[in-house]
């Protein structure tokens, strides 16, 4: 989906976030910035439909009206020449890591795309991501579509045919994350992930989106998004993501039964 | 018309108290505590004031508020005088009048102070307030001509909307940039419903847009723009972001589930409306046994707002004794009538959990108090062996806030102290880059909305010296 937000398409730099309300009576919703277009003020976001405020957004039609969009927020990603780079993407994670390769080749790095899904409709961006990366590697948990497997498996065997590779930034559902980091941490290399916590403000006020890193209380929204995989408390991290479980799924129930969504109405 | 009476009558007269929803009710609901006076209860306060030659009140007041002749005119009945008295000087009479600490500040120094009968200042300024809004009276808007020169406001809490009002009503063009969606800082996020409902909020600041400011929210000064892009298109900026960074206590089991900082957890309640959820789309967890950290007025409202929102119990937790709680007597007054219960000289050394991460309990110590600190108050130390498990199932952290250094990470030659706090001139508000200024909790770090607007008024007068003349930001650039 594409916004326009012109200002914020000015300045934004791979890596950051915006946060966004559908109306007043919304909740503000995290959602990765995955490309934008500074010269015609448009931003793009992607996103899956998970629960209610997403299946919101998912009716909104051209010419409609967001009622807030704020960005952009957290830091960009550490784009610099290492070498070797891979990006895994998973989901709509695949999303997020496009201006991320795209930059990191920019910058003359040799970039391995990994992307995954469960399975070949979930598969995106493939095209976008073939043009700013040196190798493509498409994995379907199914599959129904590239590799069968999971993205790890394919990391796997790049990490121990290829030493020269540096740095890796992951980012997708919390598990591919924590799991990618596992991996990793036996191979002499950096693991950053992007990490989804619960927002409320995105600008440092509330606190509602801390995780340990390491000995340290970070916020996400202002010292990340992204932070080394290896030093995240994984269990306290999906522990925190999920707290609203419940009530999560009253709204998008609540939502369902109201049938408030608007392209339902025509 | 009431009359003015007796001098020997007026200094007889008890001071009129404010009716109260009753405490078994109003924890079932957020409406507000306080009824308001009625006309009559007004008239009769107002009739008191023994109408000094020299008002000592006034002294008290950093919105500088003609005290006697709003007063006056109470008395006179001409309540739409009294609003226009008050406008003049404040531009957030409903909100000052309910929740400005008028016992610390005009109400001090009212000379019937002395007989321990002050004035009830605030609750006659909420009168006014209330009345003007319910009537449909409005400020005098402005005729003369606008001036070309524009100055950009940072934060739309009490300390950006007085100076961007003040700048207005002197003919500047005036924009007020917010971070969140909604304008009025702490006055929206933060204070409870129950103490400042968020419809007279909204009420006074869109008098204040009706003056000409223009209010741009969803715009993160620093992320959005930088405060050099501010420069090229802005005389003069006022820096007025409040200072909204919770501090937690670190200690162990901090970040499990259920627990939330202070601003988390009344932001939530707040602005994103959680207490009406699931209309409004923003969730919050409410446990049986709640325990608030901290014992200054934001503790006190989370407290207050954890038991409306259905916890069975919800303590105070306080590592100093009853003496020495920095809340306005008023509102621990009222969080007592509700049933809040205090644990004094307590402190807390951790959060205990179960595997999913929930919290099943908080390990505190006993303090006691020992000698003065430079701050002059008796500093707690723990007693040893003293430790005990109070069961609770959620903590919220209200031990205070620090700077957010957002704005300052992109305010180059703006200079901050060690805690983050932008250094000004005490005079003129002026930070150490000409052109900029700055006011509020951002530079007192966390302190009152009075003294906020107070310093919002400063600014405003220090910014129109500052361009008048012929100064500018933009000039400096050149
Ligand atoms: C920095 C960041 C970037 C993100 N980027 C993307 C993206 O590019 N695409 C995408 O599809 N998703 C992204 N997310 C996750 C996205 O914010 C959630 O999917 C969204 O909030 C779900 O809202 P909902 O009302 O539809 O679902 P809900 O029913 O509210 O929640 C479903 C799940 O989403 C998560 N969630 C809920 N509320 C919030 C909240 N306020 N903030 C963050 N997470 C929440 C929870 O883990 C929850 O279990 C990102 C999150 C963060 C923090
Ligand atoms: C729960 C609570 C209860 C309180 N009760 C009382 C009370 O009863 N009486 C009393 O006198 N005081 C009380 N206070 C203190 C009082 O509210 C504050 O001292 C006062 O609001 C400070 O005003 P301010 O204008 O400096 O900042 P704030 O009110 O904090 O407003 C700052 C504004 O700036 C915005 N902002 C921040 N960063 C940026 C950015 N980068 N770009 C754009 N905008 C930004 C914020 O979103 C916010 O809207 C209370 C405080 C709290 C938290
Ligand atoms: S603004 Fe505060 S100090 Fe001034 S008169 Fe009103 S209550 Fe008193
Ligand atoms: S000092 Fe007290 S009595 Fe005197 S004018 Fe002020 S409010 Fe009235
Ligand atoms: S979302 Fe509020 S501090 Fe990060």
């Amino acid at each position: 989906m594409w916004i326009e937000a012109p200002e914020i398409a000015k300045t934004v730099q791979p890596g950051q976030f915006i946060i966004l309300m559908t109306k007043e009576k919304g909740e503000r919703i995290p959602l990765t910035v995955a490309d934008y277009d500074r010269k015609e003020g448009l931003v793009h976001i992607v996103f899956q439909v998970v629960g209610k405020t997403t299946d919101e957004l998912s009716c909104f039609q051209e010419g409609d009206c967001l009622y807030s969009f704020t960005g952009p927020l957290g830091r960009k990603s550490e784009i610099d020449f290492y070498g070797t780079v891979v990006v895994v993407g998973g989901g709509t994670g695949i999303a997020c890591i496009h201006p991320i390769a795209r930059s990191l080749k920019e910058a003359g790095n040799k970039v391995i795309a990994i992307i995954g899904a469960r399975s070949k409709e979930l598969i995106i961006m493939e095209k976008e991501l073939k043009v700013v990366s040196d190798e493509l590697i498409i994995t379907t948990d199914d599959g129904s579509y590239g590799r069968k497997g999971f993205v790890t498996h394919a990391l796997k065997e790049k990490l121990d045919q290829d030493p020269s590779i540096k740095k890796i930034w992951t980012i997708g559902p919390p598990i591919m994350m924590k799991v990618t980091t596992e991996l990793t941490k036996l191979y002499p290399v950096d693991t950053i992930v992007s990490l989804n916590t619960i927002m409320v403000d995105g600008t440092g006020m509330c606190g509602s989106c801390r995780v340990s890193i390491g000995e340290e209380t970070k916020f996400v929204c202002t010292d990340g998004p992204e932070f080394d995989g290896q030093l995240v408390n994984w269990d306290e991290f999906m522990h925190r993501i999920y707290r609203y479980r419940e009530e999560e799924k009253e709204s998008w129930q609540d939502f369902k039964n109201k049938n408030e969504c608007r392209c339902k109405e025509n | 018309m009431a009359e003015m009476i007796e001098m020997k009558e007026r200094t007889k007269r008890e001071t009129v108290q404010m009716k109260e929803q009753p405490p078994s009710e109003r924890i079932h609901n957020f409406k507000e505590v306080p009824l308001g006076y009625t006309k009559e209860e007004a008239i009769y306060e107002a009739q008191r004031c023994l109408q000094c030659k020299n008002p000592t009140c006034m002294r008290g007041c950093p919105a500088e508020i003609n005290i006697p002749a709003f007063i006056r005119y109470i008395v006179e009945e001409d309540f739409a005088k009294a609003y226009l008295t008050i406008l003049e000087t404040d531009a957030l009479p409903a909100v000052t009048g309910r929740v400005c600490p008028q016992e610390e500040q005009c109400q001090k120094e009212c000379v019937l102070n002395k007989r321990g009968k002050p004035i009830a200042i605030g609750r006659l300024e909420r009168f006014v307030a209330d009345w003007a809004r319910e009537n449909g009276i409005h400020g005098i808007k402005d005729k003369r001509s606008r001036k070309t020169m524009k100055v950009a406001i940072v934060g739309s809490g009490p300390a950006g909307l007085t100076c961007a009002a003040d700048l207005a009503k002197t003919g500047y063009q005036v924009t007020l940039f917010e971070a969140l969606h909604k304008p009025g800082g702490v006055l929206v996020y933060g204070i409870p419903e129950f103490r400042l409902p968020k419809s007279i909020v909204e009420y006074e600041v869109d008098e204040i847009e009706q003056l000409g400011v223009k209010l741009i929210c969803n715009q993160v000064i620093g992320a959005t723009k930088s405060i050099e892009d501010l420069k090229d298109e802005f005389d003069a900026i006022f820096l007025s972001n409040g200072a909204g960074a919770p501090r937690f206590m670190d200690i162990p089991g901090e970040n499990m589930n259920d627990v939330y900082s202070a601003n988390e957890f009344l932001t939530r309640s707040n602005l994103m409306k959680a207490y009406l959820f699931p209309e409004h789309d923003t969730p919050i967890k409410i446990r049986q046994r709640a325990a608030t950290i901290g014992a200054g007025n934001v503790a006190m409202d989370s407290a207050r707002t954890a038991l409306r929102l259905g916890a069975e119990k919800s303590y105070i937790i306080y590592r100093r004794s009853r003496a020495e709680v920095p809340a306005r007597a008023e509102e621990v007054h009222h969080a007592e009538e509700e049933g809040i219960i205090f644990h004094f000289l307590t402190l807390p050394v951790r959060i205990l959990g179960d595997k999913e991460g929930r919290v099943t309990g908080m390990e505190c110590i006993k303090m006691e108090l020992g000698e003065p600190d430079q701050s002059g108050r008796r500093s707690p130390i723990p007693i040893e062996n003293s430790n005990f498990v109070l069961e609770v199932d959620m903590v919220i952290d209200a031990i205070g806030t620090m700077a957010n250094p957002i704005v300052a990470r992109s305010a180059e030659g703006v200079e901050v102290n060690q805690w983050g706090y932008f250094k000004i001139d005490q005079r003129t508000k002026m930070t150490t880059c000409e052109g900029i200024f700055a006011g509020g909790d951002i530079v007192r770090g966390s302190a009152t909305v009075i003294s906020a607007v107070g310093d919002g008024k400063i600014a405003a007068r220090s910014i129109d010296d500052y361009l008048s003349s012929g100064k500018s930001l933009k000039k400096l650039i050149i």
